[in-house]
This record gives structure tokens, sequence and C-alpha cells, in this order.
């Protein structure tokens, strides 16, 4: 125990600075996800049909290939066809469109959640598309689309770990490169363990609070 | 102000408007009656744009009702619906405004004065704050006419907007829309009150099958109806056993 805590102490700047990494390229996945997320929903609920076939075929596309061959394709294809991408940005872009049909159907719930008769009800007051879908579609469509998102933002940041594999030095790199040099293993990745769940904890209460406070409105 | 001619609707294989032709005068009070899917909601869904008709024309104010038009008929022309359709994220008064802020674009502070004033009219000043979820079904339902009313509109749709109450709230809502009838409001209404209709109603129109069977002055359609099926369905409702 007490090795645990020399070890703690020389290690954890170390990851500390993989963890914001860590953070950096989860929020950076976790934007890219929200906004390729909602093009995919919205496209799967608009009238034409051609978009909404554009839509599945990618939601399903993306959702059937494992998340670090997406990554491997980003990184170690794509310079092949002369897009070069440093590690991080590659990291980024891989898990937001990993993530972003995941998103999409989270928003998509949201969307389907809406009663009709309110959206006829805004029409009948003579609102245009965009002030239904700002004033009354978002808005109640958020309570539901919240549960899933918090819960799909925690899995992004643990997945954001894929990333070590394209050399992303986020936290579980760095722990992973102390780990082969100091052969303290079980300190190594007990840390990177508590260290994960100091940030996924706290933001599964945050979702869930939030929750509530919705849900009693 | 509102006028069909030869109106006709179908969904898919199904006709439910019928070759439908009729005017309501300003400040009239036309009562649409019938049984159930006879095509009476399918026809203020059709004047206000919310339904598209197959067929025939329907005018607003001399301006035929088509997509470019309808911004402008749904200013004039309001709706009050069965199930309220009240934003359940917003408040009474914010309901009322919304319409006025948002599509009318007026300042905000005048529009939720205003909203007050109308929320006031219809009984229910001291329920300013209260959430839809907060209220019986009637004062919803009188939440919603302030709604239709903050519009301004020249006429107003009633689509069965008593027909999800209480029996005992049925009133409250009746009595409010006896009044806007009194002020003089252009109103149809489809409803299932045969007394309100008789007592309100300036005019009764009686459908069946997507075909309006019969129609005249309320009194002499709801006491004294010609057509046997009219009569028949009178004493149905009128006298269920």
């Amino acid at each position: 125990m007490s090795q645990f805590f020399t070890d703690a102490v020389q290690f954890l700047p170390i990851l500390i600075s993989g963890l914001g990494v860590t953070i950096a390229v989860t929020l950076a996945a976790l934007v890219i996800s929200v906004v390729l997320g909602l093009v995919w929903a919205l496209m799967g609920i608009s009238k034409n049909p051609v978009l909404r076939g554009i839509s599945r075929v990618v939601i399903n596309t993306v959702r059937g290939i494992p998340i670090i061959v997406q990554l491997f394709y980003v990184y170690f294809v794509l310079p092949e066809l002369g897009v070069q991408l440093d590690a991080f940005v590659a990291g980024a872009i891989g898990l937001g469109i990993a993530y972003s049909v995941y998103q999409a159907e989270n928003f998509r719930a949201g969307f389907s959640s809406v009663d009709p008769m309110l959206i006829e009800a805004a029409q009948a007051l003579g609102m245009s598309e965009r002030k239904i879908m700002l004033r009354v579609i978002m808005p109640l469509a958020v309570r539901v689309t919240l549960p899933p998102f918090g819960n799909t933002s925690v899995m992004l940041l643990k997945d954001s770990s894929i990333a070590s594999t394209i050399t992303v030095a986020e936290l579980t790199r760095a722990g992973q490169l102390l780990a082969v040099s100091t052969f303290q293993n079980m300190s190594v990745y007990t840390l990177i363990a508590l260290l994960y769940l100091a940030m996924s904890l706290p933001l599964t209460y945050l979702v869930g609070r939030l929750e509530r406070r919705f849900a009693r409105k | 102000m509102i006028s069909l001619k030869n109106v006709s609707k179908s969904f898919g294989d199904t006709q439910v408007l019928k070759d439908i032709s009729f005017e309501i005068q300003r400040g009239e009070v036309v009562c649409l009656i019938g049984p159930s899917g006879s095509g009476k909601s399918t026809i203020l869904r059709c004047i206000n744009g919310l339904e598209r008709h197959d067929g025939g024309e329907i005018s607003v104010d001399g301006a035929p009702v088509t997509d470019k038009s309808l911004p402008a008929i749904r200013g004039k022309v309001a709706m009050v619906f069965q199930r309220f359709n009240l934003f359940p994220h917003r408040t009474a008064q914010e309901n009322v405004a919304e319409g006025p802020i948002h599509v009318a674009g007026r300042p905000v502070a005048e529009a939720m004065a205003e909203a007050k004033t109308l929320l006031e009219r219809v009984g229910l000043a001291d329920k300013c704050e209260a959430y839809p979820a907060k209220l019986s079904g009637g004062q919803q339902q009188r939440v919603g006419i302030a709604r239709a009313l903050a519009m301004k509109p020249q006429a107003i749709l009633f689509d069965e907007p008593t027909s999800a109450l209480d029996p005992e709230r049925v009133g409250e809502v009746l009595k409010v829309m006896r009044a806007l009838a009194d002020e003089g409001m252009t109103m149809v209404i489809v409803t299932h009150e045969i007394g309100f209709a008789r007592e309100v109603a300036d005019r009764v129109l009686f459908m069946d099958g997507g075909r309006i069977v019969e129609s005249g002055p309320a009194r002499e359609v709801l006491t004294a109806p010609k057509v046997e099926r009219t009569r028949v369905f009178l004493d149905r409702v009128l006298n269920p056993l």
C-alpha cells in the first residue's frame, strides 16, 4: 500500500497531463458527434426519402464497423489519399464520426417523442418550420434526449482510450508508457482506473440531476 | 368570410369529404354536427391547411387556401383543439403570448400583458404562472381559447372543444364560447353539444359519410329536421335510452 502512494506521487503528474489530453479529445469528439448526429437525425426525420435513405445507410455502416478500425482508417488510410492528420485530430474526428450515429439515435428518439398535435398547434398559430423546431420540438425533445445523451457521453469518455492505439498521448497511452518503463502495473492501472472514475461518476451524477430537474417541470 | 366550393378529400382509398360547399358570413356562428368519421373535423383542418384538400376550392376572405397563402390565412383563422394541445413546457401566459411574440413579432412585455388580460377574460387571472399539467381540462381549454384570441383572428375554428372534458367542466368552456359568439366572433364549431348548438349557433350543418346532409337555421334543423338521417341521429343523441 505504501508502495502505491509513493508511486502515486511520482506518476500522477504524468497521468494528469494524459488526463488533460483525454478531456480535450473527448470534448472535441463530442462536439463533432453532436453536430454530425443532428445532421443524421434531421435527415432521418426529413420528408425527403433520399435524405432518409442516406441517413439510414450512414448510421448502419458506421455502427457496423469497430471504432478501432475507424480510427485506423482515419489515421493510416487517409494519408495514402493525401489527407495527413496529426494523431489528436484523427482521434477526435474518428471518435466523433463513430459516436455521431449513437447521438443520432438519441436525437431521433427525442424528436419522435414530441406529440404531433403540439406541432399542429404551432402550425395553426402560423409558426414557421424553423420556429417550430426551435420553440416546440427542440425544448421538448431535449428532456427525452438528455439521459441517453449523458450515457453516450460517458461511453465516449471511456472509449477515448481507444485513441491510445493511434499514439494520442491521452490517459491510457500515458499510463501504458509508464507501466512498461517502471513495471509498476498494479499502481499505474489502478491510478488510471481511478482517474476515469473521477470523471465518469460526477458526469453520471450530473446527468441524473438534470434529468430530474426536467422531469419536474 | 370562409367559403368552400365542391371540396373533396381522400385519405388513401377512403373519400372523407365529398363535394362540400358552404359559406360562412362574418359574425356567423355555425355548428357542424354528425356522427364520428363523417368528415366534420377534416373540414376544419382543411380550412386552415392542417390537411390539404384534393379538389374544389376553399377561400378565406376571398383568398384561396394554398401553400403560399397559408401564413396569411393562419393569421386570420385561429384554431381550438379537442385535446387543447397547449405547449407543456410553457406557462399558461407564455402559451397565450407565444403566437403574438414569435409569429406576429410583437414586443414581449406588451404581448405578455395582453396575454394576462386574455386569461382574465376567460376567468383564469390567477393561473398565469401555471403549467398546463397543473390545470384541469376545462382550464386548459380556456387557455387554448385565449391562445387563439391572442392572434386577433377574424374567425375561430373549434374542433370538438368539449369532447375531452369532464362533464362537470363542459359548462365553463361553453360559457366562454357563448360570450365570444355574443361579441360577434365568427365561429365554426364541430360539436356534439346539441343544446349549445341550438342556443348559440346561427346555422347548423349536419354531416354524414363525407356529405352535408342537411343545413339550415339551428333551431329549425335541431328541432324539426327535414331529413330522416338527421332525425335519427338527433333522436339517438338526445334520447340515448
